[in-house]
């Protein structure tokens, strides 16, 4: 059994089903991400493993003890929000040593570990400051050392960037990640933000409609969707339209030219399959196996990555290319020649 | 010219409202003949009537601060953390005192608390006492709620709450430490007007024939001369004296500052 196990979760407010036969195991020291749009019920899996949450059925276990049924304050589960819920009364090192006041520590020890905790966030001097004195990522960093000083078993992470700008959002979660590992303290990191996902968690739950779709290592996530709604969902896709020709073989028919798919496609011979492609799968230049006529319709500049919107005769196909400052990218309106290999393209369900 | 009925309605209202207090302050400066004193404020002061029915009422009001703040606090809270559906239940139950006078809330006490009743409280100065106490917490019941439930909708009690439960807190901890603290200048606004409210009543006191400030104040009035308007001035500067203690707790409640 993993450290964290939450079996065959439920919940429901009234004729809401909001989380559906939710299975996750999560071994000690892991980084995972509940990932997907809002009302998914990704948040209301994390309020349940809190204990702010009652499940309708199920059971979440801890180190094989169960805590179902255990109220919010006896599961030894630390937890940063999004508003970082600072207790504006206290100081930071108030703040800081609250649980362990809770816990009934003796002040000296307390003292010694919130010093060791405010430098751990990088904050050594802030002990005596109000959070109404801070920023807002010097405010989630307190809130983080919070919840980690008594020593949590678990530490969970409700959406803890998505109040703070683009640059700290970037530096903090890098912190973040750095201090968990540090640490190796299992957490569960909830956001809707596929980018903070993919680039912090050991693995990552796509959640949609109160049931996770599929459950991986980010890479695998991205370039193996289970699901259309994965493929939709995490990162930009195209749909390209397929005939299937030979479904053993893996053989269709990509505006007439053929291609054979890397496995075999559940479908029968004559259907139309969808087959997702991503924006950095397709290229201006060199080889493929498929070579598809377009015209440029948008470029978008987006600093490192050019992305390109070209019009072909299924609609829309989305590329990227890297920006090299030697090579300037093609003019809007240029007729072009979109190459790609079979072994990129996805099945969907 | 806009501005100038402005300022003429503001003078006008100005005038009506402090012409009779200045008259009062002059009438009760006027004890001595022919010249300025404050002897009807020493007498006031030195009436042992005046010390024991003052007395009495301050530390009525302190008892019914402490017991309209263990009521009114932990039940706002609980409404807007679990019971949200019965806010509007509340606001109504709330406003009740305003609307009954006080006179049908004592004789339904005197009715119910009888010493032929099943609680014959009135039948001991205590039991009285107690009964008073209930009746001022009643009174005061519609700004102490009002003054605790703008105090907790300007937090957020929710995660507040849910933060001191994750770091081990029961609920006990959760409304002292967290909580509290964090609405006590709405809890000290809603405690000065209850003082305020507590000091001037008559209705209460007298029917359950307490020996409280008010019937004090009354009795005065319709015995001496100068002593009531000094009464009235010093009645006055206690109330005000309670409105500067709201602002300036407010203005020196440092962790209520705005966030940078």
């Amino acid at each position: 059994m993993a450290y964290l196990d939450l079996s065959a979760l439920e919940k429901s407010y009234g004729a809401n089903h909001v989380v559906k036969s939710f299975d996750l195991g999560i071994e000690q020291g892991e980084f995972v991400s509940l990932l997907g749009p809002s009302g998914c019920g990704k948040t209301t899996v994390l309020r349940m493993v809190a204990g702010f949450e009652t499940p309708s059925a199920g059971a979440i276990r801890i180190g094989g003890q169960e805590v179902t049924h255990l109220r919010p304050n006896q599961r030894n589960i630390g937890m940063v929000f999004q508003a970082y819920a600072l207790f504006p009364n206290l100081t930071v090192a108030q703040n800081v040593g609250f649980g362990l006041k809770i816990a009934g520590l003796p002040s000296r020890e307390i003292a010694l570990r919130v010093a060791d905790m405010l430098e751990l966030i990088g904050l050594p001097e802030m002990g005596s400051r109000y959070p109404f004195q801070l920023s807002g990522g010097q405010q989630q960093r307190v809130a983080l050392a919070r919840a980690l000083a008594p020593r949590p078993r678990v530490l969970l992470l409700d959406e803890p960037l998505s109040a703070l700008d683009a640059k700290i959002r970037v530096s903090l979660r890098a912190e973040i990640r750095d201090i968990q590992r540090k640490l190796g303290i299992t957490t569960i990191f909830v956001t809707h933000d596929q980018e903070e996902a993919l680039s912090m968690s050991d693995r990552v739950v796509v959640m949609n409609g109160g049931r996770a779709e599929q459950v991986g290592a980010p890479f695998e996530v991205y370039n193996q969707p289970k699901t259309r709604f994965v493929a939709n969902f995490v990162g930009t896709l195209n749909a390209l339209e397929a005939i299937v020709t030979d479904p053993g073989a893996g053989k269709v028919t990509i505006q007439g030219q053929p291609l054979r798919l890397p496995q075999a496609v559940q479908a029968q011979a004559g259907a139309v399959l969808t087959l997702a492609l991503r924006p950095e799968a397709v290229h201006l230049h060199g080889d493929g196996d498929i070579s598809l006529p377009a015209r440029i319709a948008e470029l978008q500049f987006m600093g490192s990555v050019i992305r390109v919107n070209a019009e072909h005769a299924m609609g829309v196909i989305k590329l990227d290319l890297f920006n090299k400052p030697d090579t300037p990218p093609p003019a809007v309106g240029e007729d072009i020649a979109l190459r790609f290999w079979a072994k990129d393209l996805i099945a969907l369900d | 010219m806009k501005r100038f009925w402005a300022w003429a309605a503001i003078g006008v209202a100005a005038v009506y409202f402090f012409l009779p207090l200045l008259g009062m302050l002059e009438f009760s400066l006027k004890m001595r003949r022919g010249e300025y004193s404050l002897d009807a404020y020493a007498s006031v002061l030195g009436d042992p009537q005046f010390q024991a029915s003052f007395g009495y009422s301050v530390i009525m009001a302190g008892l019914t601060i402490v017991f309209g703040v263990l009521i009114v606090v932990p039940t706002v809270f609980w409404v807007r953390l679990k019971l949200p559906r019965l806010r509007p239940v509340m606001e109504f139950v709330t406003l009740l005192p305003l609307v009954i006078p006080p006179i049908v809330i004592v004789f339904g006490y005197v009715r119910l608390f009888n010493t032929s009743s099943w609680l014959p409280l009135t039948g001991s100065a205590l039991g009285t006492d107690f009964l008073l106490l209930c009746g001022y917490a009643v009174l005061s019941l519609p700004y102490m709620y009002r003054a605790v439930d703008t105090g907790l909708a300007a937090i957020d009690l929710r995660t507040l709450t849910e933060a001191a439960q994750s770091l081990g807190a029961g609920w006990i901890t959760v409304l002292a430490r967290v909580i509290l603290p964090n609405v006590l200048v709405a809890v000290l606004s809603g405690a000065f007007l209850t003082f305020a409210i507590v000091i001037g009543e008559y209705v209460f006191a007298a029917l359950l024939d307490r020996p409280a400030f008010g019937p004090y104040l009354v009795w005065a009035g319709g015995n001496k001369a100068y002593e009531p308007a000094a009464l009235a001035v010093m009645t006055f500067a206690l109330t005000w004296g309670c409105m500067a203690l709201i602002q300036a707790v407010t203005r020196f409640s440092k962790h209520t500052r705005m966030p940078r």
